[in-house]
């Protein structure tokens, strides 16, 4: 198959898989089965365009002109194959999940959600492939307006409200920031193609590139950089597997990942160490994932705890790029994956809970253990993988991020990463901990005894990313080599 | 026949509507109409080709030589507002049966199509002609019929905003004739290149500064730029809706051409636009009616009409792009020009098409109207989403270039406000997205089951709604035939 044919297959999956769904929508068993398949078949291709990238092929496909000089344009390279294979492996775990949390919680309007479940996870895979500029913030967009519904699933006045604060913020940040950002990168570069080394000629004006670089970086709402981070917290009304694979890997992540491909493509690691803003935003995504995680714990609604909780990790990944250091994107790029897994366990195990015991504040969960011990003990293994202990895979992502910021020279930078670690234990740790030992001295035998778990697809689904936190920490390998491949210009 | 092409996409209208008249039976009347704007739209892409190919054509009228016959110009800018004003008009007459059917009583359904006729034949004759009082000649024509349109609305209301109408816009064409009357008295001539000529020689005289300000107030009457735009809500929301689908598409879009054509081809830039300092006043004119327009539409109870206020803040933004005052700016408007008839088009035509279902435009009768009539809300929310300026739909060509347009200027604030309206926009577009799918319908209204909208319309709808995708995708005509009028207008005066 040829390069530009692949690529259409990773995009033209979403859609084709829509039309099935909204085919068969009143027979429900067949429908979810075309979500499967095409979350197989999709996955399928991405590894295949993960080996075509290996053995060292060219991947890119260009459009006719849509206006003199620019065109849409799709290019795979290291960071975008990594992203989309995280991306469709975890759809596929998700929609599992999912046709157990959403049967099991009675949830209406489920072709809808079916439709645009794809429709999103078809951006996201245009996000990964974007060769250019444009393209990225075409796909950027449509992925915000794809996930509205699924954010307004319930219908409530409470879900409109989120609704809109979720599309205003990402609407708003995208529209007065990036479009700008992206027009006049066109005007002064001349170029929007993603290209090693950055696009900018070496005489552009300090101020401009100073100015662009802030507007990049609040413009991707997506990151969640404060003080724009509001819609995260507002889209946990979405029903939970929204939550866990949209509001924790894809459209997040499709945030952070467009911030690393404008750091190291656009600007260029090395240009960008000399851009005059970026020590400001380096501290402000500093101050970013500490003040996450001091909200965080002040939460008790388990759902939008790991909101803020992500709101953290993804400045983690913001400052990785900011440091301009080769550790940094390595760091960054591993922090994608390995957020990925471990957020998307830590959500799959809230909707279990909610799903088989109706509890969704965190008080509420203590000696639950006894009676979801599965479902607990992958919330602590999740856990200790965002808080970046041994033996999961987060440890490694931290591990490059602190040398980046030795290598920067940036202490405070490093204090701030080993406290806000320290807070991650506080609060996500110490969950699943009471769930197992109770410590407020209750009763022991008001404890419930027998063991009701959530249905079982949620408990599979629980189980492969659990196992995949592990994994990554075991066999990092593949990760790494793929994340020192990317053409970091100079350096 | 191919030497006659300048003139058949105003002349068939023309002679149609007369013939039109003497239809007593509406079906005819409308079978020919639609024959009559096929004909029309045919020709004027027969002609944007010729012009592509051979550069300007010119016409005699009557075999008279220019300074005193009327001649007619084609060149690139006007080949383009004909093809748009046609397609517009072929799109209201091949879809609009339904509508009209339900809207206008038997008796005067032929006479309504005669006034069609007339007003396209009005529009296309200002677009197409090289001479300054011809232009007055088919403004009168088109507002005319215009009123008479507006009138037939089923409101009496209507008449009201008629009336409303005619009196504005017979000032304004009043102003219009007064402009034109001093330059004529200035120059001796009518016809558009000797004017350009001769102007110059004399153009530092008080009576052409007041011949071209009485000319610009006249049109921005007719293009609705803020403060003048008091006659267009009104007119829109009681005008029935096809005749609103055509007026929101194409009246504005020629009252700016023609602007277009005074500002930049009868009097010249350096005098028009920077000598008067007119810059400033169309940017603080557009900016004011971008923000006005587009609050006064979110909190609208009427869609309708809250859409008619949009149309009043869409054309500041062409506005904007003029005040520019580089090619750049006025390519942009050029571009927004088109695509936002594109745009108006398909949501007026998506709304006429709820409004045939429900009756009314009202917020509270739009409700669940997103499951009764899906097609038809996913083609309103394409043009809504085109409104927005979203990637992939024309309208984001169109911000685009206005803000590659000012930041060439390097009017950083311009840029900013740009933007921000269309923040605004994305309000008044969400706040129908939002009823139309997630407020539950009214336990008595025909949205609790299904409806269905007739065949044509709806085939007319989604060519409309789909316009606005592959001109965000491929968007070379607006942009290449914009950008060739936009250059060789500033390129008159070096």
């Amino acid at each position: 198959m040829s390069a530009g044919a692949l690529l259409f297959c990773a995009l033209g999956i979403a859609p084709l898989a829509m039309l099935g769904i909204l085919l068969l929508r009143k027979r429900p068993n067949p429908r979810e089965a075309v979500s499967m398949l095409a979350a197989a078949v999709l996955l399928g291709v991405n590894c295949a365009i993960f080996r075509r990238l290996e053995a060292g092929e060219i991947l890119r496909w260009e459009s006719a002109e849509i206006v003199p000089g620019l065109s849409l344009e799709l290019a795979v390279e290291p960071l975008g194959a990594l992203f989309s294979l995280i991306a469709s492996f975890l759809w596929l775990v998700t929609v599992v999940y999912a046709v157990g949390y959403m049967r099991g919680h009675g949830e209406d309007n489920q072709t809808r959600f079916y439709t645009f479940f794809a429709l999103s996870i078809g951006c996201v895979m245009g996000v990964a492939f974007a060769g250019n500029l444009f393209t990225l913030f075409l796909f950027y967009e449509v992925l915000s307006l794809s996930t509205w519904p699924l954010v307004v699933h319930a219908g409530t006045d409470k879900a409109r409200a989120g609704g809109r604060v979720y599309l205003g913020i990402l609407l708003s940040t995208s529209i007065v920031f990036f479009l700008p950002a992206i027009i006049f990168t066109w005007w002064s570069a001349g170029t929007l193609s993603f290209t090693p080394g950055g696009v900018f000629p070496a005489d552009a004006d300090p101020i401009m590139l100073a100015a662009l670089l802030a507007m990049f970086v609040f413009g991707v709402g997506k990151a969640a950089m404060m003080p724009f981070h509001r819609w995260l917290p507002a889209a946990m009304v979405a029903p939970t597997p929204v939550s866990a694979l949209l509001h924790a890997v894809a459209v997040v992540k499709a945030g952070v990942f467009s911030v690393l491909k404008i750091g190291v493509y656009i600007f260029g690691i090395d240009t960008l160490a000399d851009v005059q803003s970026r020590e400001v935003l380096l501290y402000l995504a500093g101050f970013t994932l500490l003040a996450a995680s001091i909200v965080a714990m002040q939460q008790d609604n388990l759902k939008a705890r790991l909101a803020y909780s992500t709101v953290s990790q993804l400045a983690y990944v913001t400052l990785g790029v900011l440091l301009a250091v080769p550790d940094g994107v390595t760091g960054s790029g591993m922090h994608i994956a390995m957020h990925a897994f471990g957020k998307i366990t830590l959500f799959f195990c809230a909707g279990a809970i909610l799903v088989a015991a109706h509890k969704t504040e965190v008080s509420e969960l203590r000696g639950l253990g006894r009676q979801m011990p599965f479902t607990m003990a992958a919330f602590l293994l999740a856990s200790l993988s965002i808080v970046g202990l041994p033996p999961t895979g987060g440890s490694w992502s931290k591990w490059f991020l602190m040398l980046g910021t030795l290598e920067a020279g940036a202490l405070a930078l490093t204090a701030a990463l080993v406290l806000s670690s320290l807070l991650n234990i506080v609060y996500l740790t110490m969950i699943p901990v009471r769930a197992f030992w109770r410590f407020d001295g209750a009763a022991e035998q008001a404890a419930p005894r027998e063991i009701r778990e959530a249905p079982l697809p949620c408990l599979l689904a629980i189980g492969v990313t659990t196992t995949g936190c592990l994994l990554l920490f075991l066999f990092p390998e593949p990760l790494y080599t793929l994340l020192t491949r990317i053409p970091l210009g100079g350096g | 026949m191919l030497n006659h092409l300048a003139i058949l996409p105003v002349l068939l209208p023309l002679i149609g509507a007369p013939a039109c008249a003497m239809l007593r039976h509406s079906l005819a009347a409308w079978l020919f109409a639609c024959a009559v704007t096929v004909l029309t739209f045919t020709c004027s892409v027969a002609l944007l080709a010729a012009t592509w190919q051979q550069g300007v054509i010119v016409y005699e009228m009557g075999g008279w030589p220019a300074p005193w016959g009327i001649e007619y110009r084609i060149d690139l800018l006007n080949a383009l507002v004909l093809l748009l004003v046609s397609g517009m008009g072929m799109a209201v007459m091949l879809g609009g049966k339904a509508s009209i059917w339900r809207e206008i009583p038997e008796a005067r359904r032929p006479l309504f199509f005669v006034a069609f006729l007339l007003c396209l034949a009005g529009l296309m004759g200002i677009t197409a002609t090289g001479d300054a009082f011809n232009v007055f000649v088919f403004l009168e024509i088109s507002s005319l019929s215009t009123y008479a349109l507006v009138a037939t609305g089923s409101d009496r209301r209507a008449l009201v905003a008629a009336f409303n109408y005619l009196v504005m816009g017979t000032i304004g064409a009043t102003f219009i004739l007064i402009g034109i009357g001093f330059i004529y008295m200035l120059t001796g001539t009518l016809n558009m290149v000797d004017l350009a000529e001769r102007l110059p020689a004399v153009g530092q005289s008080r009576t052409a500064f007041a011949a071209f300000a009485f000319i610009v107030v006249g049109l921005c009457l007719k293009l609705a730029l803020f403060p003048l735009h008091m006659w267009l809500p009104g007119a829109y929301t009681r005008a029935p809706s096809m005749v609103t689908v055509f007026l929101a598409a194409t009246a504005t879009k020629v009252a700016l051409y023609a602007l277009i054509r005074f500002s930049y081809s009868v009097f010249q830039m350096d005098f028009s636009i920077l000598a008067l300092s007119l810059e400033g006043v169309f940017i603080a004119l557009g900016v004011i009616a971008v923000f006005g327009g587009s609050l006064v539409a979110i909190y609208e109870p009427d869609l309708k009409r809250g859409l008619a206020y949009s149309s009043v803040a869409q054309v500041g933004y062409m506005a904007i792009g003029m005040g520019i005052g580089t090619a750049a700016g006025l390519q942009a408007s050029i571009i927004h020009l088109f695509n936002h008839a594109l745009m108006k088009g398909t949501v007026f035509m998506a709304l006429a098409a709820m409004i045939l279902q429900l009756g009314s435009s009202r917020f509270e009768n739009l409700r669940g109207v997103g499951r009764s009539m899906p097609l038809v809300s996913a083609c309103f929310l394409l043009g809504g989403l085109s409104l927005i300026g979203v990637p992939g739909t024309a309208g984001f060509i169109s911000k685009w270039y206005l803000v590659v347009a000012a930041a060439g200027r390097e009017q950083w604030l311009l840029v900013f406000l740009v933007l921000a309206g269309s923040l605004l926009t994305a309000v008044y577009v969400w706040r129908v997205v939002e009823t139309a799918w997630l407020a539950p319908a009214a336990a008595d209204s025909p949205s609790q089951g299904r409806l269905r909208t007739p065949a044509g319309m709806l085939a007319v709808l989604l060519v409309l709604a789909l316009s606005n995708v592959y001109f965000g995708l491929d968007a070379r005509l607006p942009v290449e035939t914009a950008g060739g009028a936009a250059a060789s207008l500033i390129r008159v005066t070096p």
